[in-house]
């Protein structure tokens, strides 16, 4: 069975308090599902009850077919965890500590030695290998954590803000990593990175107040958005107001939004009506209308003007 | 047991690359050699023994034992390498049991580091080195016990200082339970049984019998369940407190 990572009714309170509300999905080998949400919305403290630190108050998660809450044993053994923050024994070196998890994940050796090599080369940090983790950069910490989490080579891996605290280098390196390590796993990451989110994910669940509030890929999720199929366009100052007349006039336009003007040139945005395809009529229009745009494009949506609807609207 | 021996490992090297192994050692050492030979008159007393030693190691463990096992969860707690410890395939007991075994080691370190001493009362006399030997038992024993409370204490908060000041009182508590003092606050009112009971809990009596040379398979029980019921008590707060 490809469907490695089942989340059944997982539900956590502290107090009265509900942190994560009786959430339920599926992750199958080679998606990489990204984890959404506002701060304090429960990803934490989701991925925390997966990887077995925290206890369900009710439901379960599998992982590989084990139960988390009866054998949590087995479940950590098949996951790949990288906590919020990415802590560590700042008083050991890089490789000291990979081969204190090598020690406990059982790996001795010739398989010891080549686990951490592969590992520390996948990201990067040989050359600090011998350095206390605590003289660090935080970017080398988190990828150090990072090295942690993949030194297995888990069938799951959950990385709670995996790319956090890095420049925009080592963000790229570490979404490349992902990138390629997606075919053969379950990758699970949070984030608040929306870009990211397009970047890496295949499939994005957005949560708030605990609660799942979308389920779906990236695309999906973008075509939530007002901006959906809007068209954008750019054109001379002196044609803006008959320009705006000519494209309202078009059917299937919702209304049209002046967003700027720089010198002589105007932006507008057409918004479609339902989130309708128009761009081949608006640019039919305003060809019959004998109005030069300098540019035009279909907007795919705004994910964070999605995220921002969805995570607000209580 | 291979994860609570790689935990062990994890923690004695831990202990020694900071300064905290080293200035323990030396001050264990010279307060035992204060407490030993100033206090206890160890050369003045005219006996080949070590008897001025062992009976003020209970007093010299009673602050320094709680300084070793201040760190052992407090220190995870705060940084958040609890997490990242209790993801890994490591049981609860694993955990406990590793992390409480390197902290025994390293007090068996340094009361062995106490051997010149006992060269010493060889070569000026013809000291009881079976006495002796169950001394050592004794004292390795009693820092095992002060270990496993010290550490019950320091999985219950993240902040050291509270780990070790809670942990040393209560160690006191334990030790207090045998003395006059205390017996005769319970022997007015409370029934014979009862003040044997709290006079059963004193570390003490158990250790100054072992000290004495007396071998007891009751005393050494009365240590190795004190250790077994504290490492339990922390098992269950680890795992209540994950989160926390």
């Amino acid at each position: 069975m490809d469907r490695m990572l089942h989340i059944d009714g997982l539900t956590k309170q502290f107090g009265s308090f509900t942190a994560v509300d009786n959430i339920s999905f599926s992750v199958n080998r080679g998606e990489v599902l990204g984890f959404l949400g506002p701060n304090g919305a429960g990803k934490t403290t989701a991925m925390r009850m997966v990887s077995g630190f925290l206890t369900p108050t009710s439901g379960t998660a599998y992982v590989g077919g084990y139960d988390v809450t009866t054998e949590p044993l087995e479940v950590k053994r098949r996951i790949g965890y990288l906590p919020e923050g990415a802590p560590l024994y700042e008083d050991m070196t890089p490789n000291e500590l990979l081969a204190f998890i090598s020690d406990v994940r059982g790996l001795s050796g010739a398989v010891k030695r080549e686990a951490i090599s592969t590992a520390a080369s996948r990201i990067n940090i040989e050359h600090v290998m011998h350095q206390a983790i605590g003289t660090l950069s935080k970017g080398y910490k988190r990828r150090v954590g990072i090295a942690q989490a993949i030194l297995h080579d888990p069938e799951i891996l959950i990385l709670d803000e995996p790319t956090d605290g890095l420049d925009p280098n080592q963000k790229h390196e570490v979404r490349k990593l992902i990138n390629e390590m997606a075919k053969e796993k379950v990758i699970v990451i949070s984030t608040h990175l929306l870009d990211e989110v397009d970047t890496v994910c295949s499939r994005a669940i957005v949560i708030a107040q605990g609660k799942i509030v979308a389920d779906g890929t990236p695309a999906d999720l973008q075509a939530r958005s007002d901006l959906h199929n809007a068209v954008s366009l750019r054109l001379a100052a002196s044609l803006s107001d008959k320009a705006k007349g000519t494209i309202e006039a078009v059917s299937g336009i919702d209304r049209v939004v002046q967003s700027s003007i720089d010198g002589d040139f105007v932006n507008f945005t057409a918004f479609s009506k339902s989130g309708q395809v128009v761009i081949d009529e608006v640019s039919a229009a305003l060809k019959s209308a004998d109005i030069d745009v300098l540019e035009i494009q279909a907007e795919r949506g705004r994910l964070d003007e999605v995220f921002r609807r969805l995570t607000t609207a209580a | 047991m291979g994860t609570s021996w790689a935990i062990s490992k994890r923690e004695l090297r831990a202990y020694f690359t900071t300064p905290l192994a080293y200035v323990f050692i030396v001050i264990f050492l010279a307060l035992n050699g204060v407490t030993a030979f100033y206090f206890g008159g160890l050369f003045d007393r005219g006996q080949a023994d070590m008897q001025p030693l062992f009976g003020f190691l209970p007093w010299l463990y009673l602050f320094l034992i709680p300084a070793i096992a201040m760190r052992l969860w407090a220190e995870e707690r705060k940084a958040g390498t609890l997490e990242l410890l209790m993801t890994l395939p490591v049981s609860t007991f694993n955990a406990v049991f590793g992390k409480f075994l390197a902290a025994w080691i390293f007090a068996g370190i340094a009361l062995a580091l106490t051997f010149p001493v006992w060269i010493t009362v060889n070569y000026l006399g013809d000291p009881d080195n079976g006495v002796i030997i169950a001394s050592y038992l004794g004292g390795f024993l009693m820092a095992g016990s002060y270990l496993a409370i010290g550490g019950f204490v320091s999985s219950m908060t993240r902040n050291q200082v509270i780990a070790f000041v809670i942990g040393a009182a209560v160690i006191f508590l334990f030790m207090m339970s045998g003395l006059e003092l205390v017996q005769s606050a319970f022997r007015g009112w409370a029934p014979d049984l009862v003040v044997d009971l709290v006079r059963s809990f004193s570390f003490l009596v158990h250790y100054d019998a072992i000290v004495r040379g007396v071998i007891d398979i009751r005393d050494m029980i009365f240590f190795v369940s004190i250790i077994g019921v504290f490492l339990f008590a922390t098992m269950v707060v680890v795992d209540l407190k994950k989160g926390a």
